[in-house]
């Protein structure tokens, strides 16, 4: 494919505040050469999905570590269907207890990423398993 | 491709959007889509938002937004971020200040990255507004890059030019150079409560009087007003004066239609627009064709040689390509 750029949103749905980890993959998306929509903090999952539209990205990523994912991330992935975006893919990432990823692969999303998780293996994770489409 | 248009049409926000996206990374064929599109638009106001970076223009685009839905207008916005010059990867944060939009569906905001053009801009602008024109947006507000003092190419895109300034901007010098504080139909000065404000005031002040005098930035007898926008921090301050503003993009948008000068701005971004497919038309192929070959790297390894020089190369290449041009410099067959 000519020159297609990977384009992800990299959001905090909830209220949860803390956002470096957020702002550091978005550099470090930014240095994979994709591009990347950061919209931070405080944001409904109605929010996410109608910027993930608009934005035309491949990738939603969320953040979240508050405890809220269970509902947030799901929410995020049902509301992207409901519009007839299931294409786009929804990974998540934040303090999500191993016991949750079931229920959460099973609403959709295709990746969770935990602490611990580096950076490369993010971005290799992203540009195996994305291909933008035309 | 005829389906995306059609879609577009129809008012389809992902297929804009895909369309958007397909002339940024130029895919072939695109731009029969666009043929479509380019005749059923051309009714909407282009708004210009230009500046330096960190001088406000997010955050009153967010506003101008707001001022215009008390309007009943709907809204397009391309918001245009940097390119990475080393990853080719570009962070678009310019939206994260108009986020308060995202649900309603008179406001579509889409984000840009420059990749790689210069002029404050990405390439995909021009064609970017006449998607948001077959959307049927009333107002479509193009916020440039973060620019210096020569990133003017907005000139070419909007009809109306906002040029966002804040205190701490340098002397007087600085103010009456050539480039970005040519091009305004109206000033902003911005974060108007900090230090240097009413200096800055009274510098744009004298330009605009200047300007008024010599008639180079009025032709047709347009006063430029300057709009003092208060800090985001007084909310109610805020948007009163970007009210203010609002009102001023009106009358200059009155303005320009009762003295003719529409015309003449649609005339300019016309044949910008030509300017940009012939290049495109021309050059492009061209380009494909030697990089494709492996001639382009050929060349190259010449001039790293110094066997020739590149206005050789590129005149043999010329001539080669452009056969009706030199045979008409020829007096022709």
């Amino acid at each position: 494919m000519p020159n297609r750029t990977i384009r992800i949103l990299i959001a905090k749905p909830g209220l949860d505040g803390h956002d470096r980890g957020a702002k550091v993959l978005a550099r470090c998306f930014r240095d994979a050469g994709f591009e990347v929509i950061y919209t931070g903090c405080h944001q409904s999952p109605e929010q996410v999905a109608a910027v993930a539209i608009q934005e035309d990205v491949d990738v939603v990523g969320l953040s979240c570590l508050s405890g809220a994912h269970k509902f947030l991330f799901p929410e995020v992935a049902k509301l992207l269907k409901e519009q007839g975006a299931e294409d786009i893919i929804v990974i998540g990432g934040g303090i999500i207890p191993e016991q949750d990823m079931p229920a959460l692969y099973e609403a959709g999303l295709k990746a969770i990423f935990t602490p611990g998780t580096t950076l490369e293996s993010i971005v290799e994770w992203i540009n195996t398993h994305v291909t933008p489409q035309v | 491709m005829k389906e995306l248009s059609r879609k577009v049409l129809a008012g389809d926000i992902r297929a804009a959007s895909r369309l958007i996206r397909n002339l940024e990374d130029q895919i072939p064929d695109t731009q029969l889509a666009m043929r479509e599109l380019f005749t059923a638009a051309g009714s909407s106001h282009v708004i210009g938002i230009t500046g330096a970076p960190g001088a406000g223009k997010s955050t009153l685009t967010d506003e101008l937004i707001a001022a215009y839905r008390k309007r009943n207008k709907t809204i397009g916005v391309l918001a245009v971020d940097p390119t990475s010059p080393f990853s080719g990867g570009a962070i678009l944060g310019d939206r994260i200040r108009m986020l308060r939009h995202s649900e309603d569906k008179g406001v579509f905001v889409r984000s840009l990255a420059t990749k790689g053009s210069l002029g404050g801009l990405s390439k995909a602008v021009g064609e970017g507004i006449h998607v948001m024109e077959a959307l049927k947006k009333d107002k479509i507000v193009v916020e440039t890059c973060g620019v210096g003092q020569q990133e003017v190419d907005i000139i070419n895109h909007a009809h109306t030019v906002v040029v966002v300034l804040v205190p701490g901007m340098g002397d007087e010098i600085q103010a009456i150079k050539a480039g970005l504080m040519e091009i305004a139909d109206i000033f902003v000065i911005n974060k108007a409560d900090r230090d240097g404000a009413g200096k800055l005031y009274q510098e744009v002040l004298n330009i605009v009087a200047m300007a008024k005098k010599s008639g180079e930035s009025s032709p047709t007898g347009w006063t430029i007003p300057i709009v003092k926008v208060e800090s985001v921090l007084q909310p109610h301050a805020f948007a009163e004066s970007v009210e203010v503003l609002g009102n001023k993009i009106e009358e200059h948008y009155q303005y320009l239609i009762k003295s003719k000068a529409l015309v003449a701005r649609k005339r300019r971004k016309a044949k910008a627009e030509l300017n940009e497919a012939l290049w495109a038309a021309l050059f492009q192929p061209i380009v494909n064709k030697l990089n494709g070959d492996g001639e382009m790297e050929q060349m190259v390894d010449q001039l790293l040689n110094r066997e020739t020089d590149p206005y050789t190369l590129a005149e043999e290449v010329a001539r080669r390509y452009i056969k009706t041009v030199n045979n008409g410099k020829d007096g022709g067959k």
